[in-house]
């Protein structure tokens, strides 16, 4: 049994089939990335996994429990975490504010105890502070705890979205291209961090279009065309599958895949 | 320092500088009315800046409170527990029409709460038989002067209603910052900026949207509580249409994201009709200008605005 299991999962846009019968798992402890062009429905997968969007078929499991059709807060609440591809960083807060946010689920506090301030909910808060400033420093980021979010980098906010997302105690991650707008020193950074959160146990679902990194650090990849699932398989057996690299790698794609290679 | 404690000390050392400072009686009731109208406006700001809520119709709900106030004493309801009755059923009100009220996003919910409000002031108004109609009631009741002389204190009424008043605005302030620095807090300050993100996070969105708007109604009921009693009499226009409206525009005039845009915009609105005669005759046209104003020259509000000025000072 995987820890996530997805099945047959699809959804139309005005009689378009943005994702189509896509099935897949993910197990625990490994990196399971998504690649494909632009517009192969990718992003909408996550949307779906995440209960952002409700599919019009399939289904989603998490640890063996169906979980298909669960509201997002309910899916968190079952051990799922993700980042967007698109930012949904709370710019106003400041970078320790977002990631204590993170914290939610683990507070354990009530709205009379937070309206009065009382010392209950400032123990929470002081955990939170704890637990989100450990995040901040495993993703890199403990120098600008205490600036406001709309001040960071893109690359600096994408990994501030994983620690976000990790102070939240998930078992299961979704990464929406987390390396995007890195250089090349911040997409190893990238790297190691992921690489280090899988090795904790969870469950990594990567989209990303950097092959280097999908290439080194993927037990298993997917790979999605205009909606549908084309291939599946390790690392070395996607990059020199002809229908991939006729769909997505293509000529520069596989050099690079193979760079990363050597 | 602890921001409750820092809203704590300058709210006090204000409502302190203002006994001290005021002339007349006449000073104390425009201060109890900034007061009270503080403490409504720090509802706004609960649901306004902290989760992005827009509601034209939290009249309604002071117009409960004050309504609650006036009317159960005649039937034997001691002042205080009308006063609390008041505010527990806007409360509750808030929260059973919330959750599909706040469903609705942007001007669909201005929209929904607009209506409410106008169903609240249409009761009030025409039930003549319970609350007297378009003409209003007498409160009946309490009077914080007597609250004084326990203590030993004798006070003129309207400065015991201004220090009544005064502590509210102080409490309502210090549990609104508690509040925002607090685990839901930081929940609905979240939503206000990415209810996508938010709800990934194991945020229940509409649960915490409903809070919010409940705790608000509360807010705007007390203050309406408050009024019925340091006035002594009430008119159905506690709430109306242009009550929300004035409301929103104190909280978006000073900061809707702080309770001291709260203070500010309570206290510019309320004291310059008081200074300002000939604002009396405008008052609609004042305020359509002032939200436009604001909206075109300082989105944030006046704090937020005075806030950045001092720091690029200092810089
Ligand atoms: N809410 C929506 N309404 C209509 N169409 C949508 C919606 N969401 C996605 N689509 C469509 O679904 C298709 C897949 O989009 P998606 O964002 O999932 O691609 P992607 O694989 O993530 O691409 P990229 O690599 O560029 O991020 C696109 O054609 C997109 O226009
Ligand atoms: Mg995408």
């Amino acid at each position: 049994m995987s820890r996530l299991d997805i099945e047959d999962l699809g959804i139309s846009f005005g009689g378009i089939k943005a994702v189509d019968g896509v099935t897949f798992s993910a197990g625990a402890g490994e990196v399971t990335s998504i690649i494909g062009p632009n517009g192969a429905g990718k992003t909408t997968l996550f949307n779906l996994v995440s209960g952002v969007y409700t599919a019009d078929t399939g289904r989603v499991g998490i640890d063996g429990t169906d979980v298909t059709g669960k509201p997002p807060h309910l899916l968190a609440r079952a051990g799922m975490a993700r980042t967007f591809q698109n930012l949904q960083v709370f710019p106003q807060m400041t970078a320790l504010d977002n990631v204590m946010t993170g914290c939610h689920m683990i507070e354990r506090s009530n709205l009379l105890a937070d309206l009065l301030g009382l010392p209950s909910s400032r123990r929470e808060t002081a955990k939170s502070r704890e637990a989100a400033r450990e995040a901040l420093r495993r993703a890199g980021l403990e120098k600008l705890a205490e600036r406001p979010a709309s001040e960071l980098s893109y690359g600096q906010l994408k990994r501030l979205e994983i620690a976000r997302a990790l102070v939240t105690g998930c078992d299961i991650l979704l990464l929406d291209e987390p390396a995007a707008g890195c250089n090349a020193v911040e997409t190893r950074e990238v790297d190691d961090l992921i690489h280090g959160i899988a090795q904790e146990g969870k469950a990594v679902v990567l989209i990303e279009h950097d092959m280097r990194l999908v290439m080194r650090i993927s037990s298993h990849i997917v790979v999605l065309d205009q909606g549908r699932k084309i291939a599946e398989g390790r690392p070395d057996q996607i990059r020199n599958n002809p229908d991939v690299i006729a769909a997505y790698l293509g000529a520069h794609g596989a050099a690079e895949a193979e760079a990363a290679n050597a | 320092m602890n921001p409750a404690l820092r809203t704590f000390l300058i709210l006090a050392a204000l409502v302190v500088a203002g006994a001290l400072i005021f002339p007349s009686s006449y000073y104390y009731r425009v201060g109890t009315l900034v007061w009270i109208n503080t403490l409504a406006v720090t509802g706004i700001v609960v649901l306004l800046g902290y989760v992005g809520l827009v509601s034209l119709g939290h009249a309604g709900f002071f117009a409960i409170g004050a309504y609650a106030t006036a009317i159960l004493p005649s039937y034997g309801v001691p002042s205080v527990l009308a006063a609390i009755l008041g505010a527990a059923g806007a409360g509750l009100l808030a929260a059973i029409v919330g959750r599909p009220i706040l469903r609705l996003s942007g001007y669909y919910l201005a929209i929904a709460t607009l209506g409410l409000g106008m169903l609240i002031w249409m009761v009030l108004s025409k039930e003549a038989w319970l609350t007297g109609g378009p003409d209003g009631m007498t409160v009946m009741g309490a009077n914080a002067r007597d609250l004084f002389k326990l203590v030993g204190l004798n006070l003129r009424s309207a400065e015991s209603w201004y220090w009544v008043t005064g502590t509210f605005a102080v409490l309502g302030a210090v549990l609104a910052v508690n509040l925002g620095n607090s685990p839901w807090g930081r929940a609905l300050r979240a939503i206000h900026d990415s209810d996508v993100a938010a709800s990934s996070l194991g945020i229940d969105v509409a649960k915490a949207k409903s809070m919010a708007f409940t705790i608000s109604a509360v807010y705007a009921a007390v203050a309406g509580a408050l009024l019925a009693l340091a006035n002594g009499y009430i008119t159905p226009e506690v709430g109306g249409f242009m009550h929300s409206v004035e409301m929103v525009t104190m909280a978006v005039l000073g900061g809707a994201a702080s309770v001291f845009g709260a203070l500010v915009g309570a206290l510019i609105l309320t004291a310059l009709p008081q200074v300002l005669t000939v604002f009396a005759d405008y008052e609609h046209m004042i305020l359509g200008a002032v939200m436009v104003l604001t909206m075109i020259l300082m989105r944030r509000g006046l704090v937020p605005a005075l806030v950045d000025l001092a720091k690029r000072r200092r810089k």
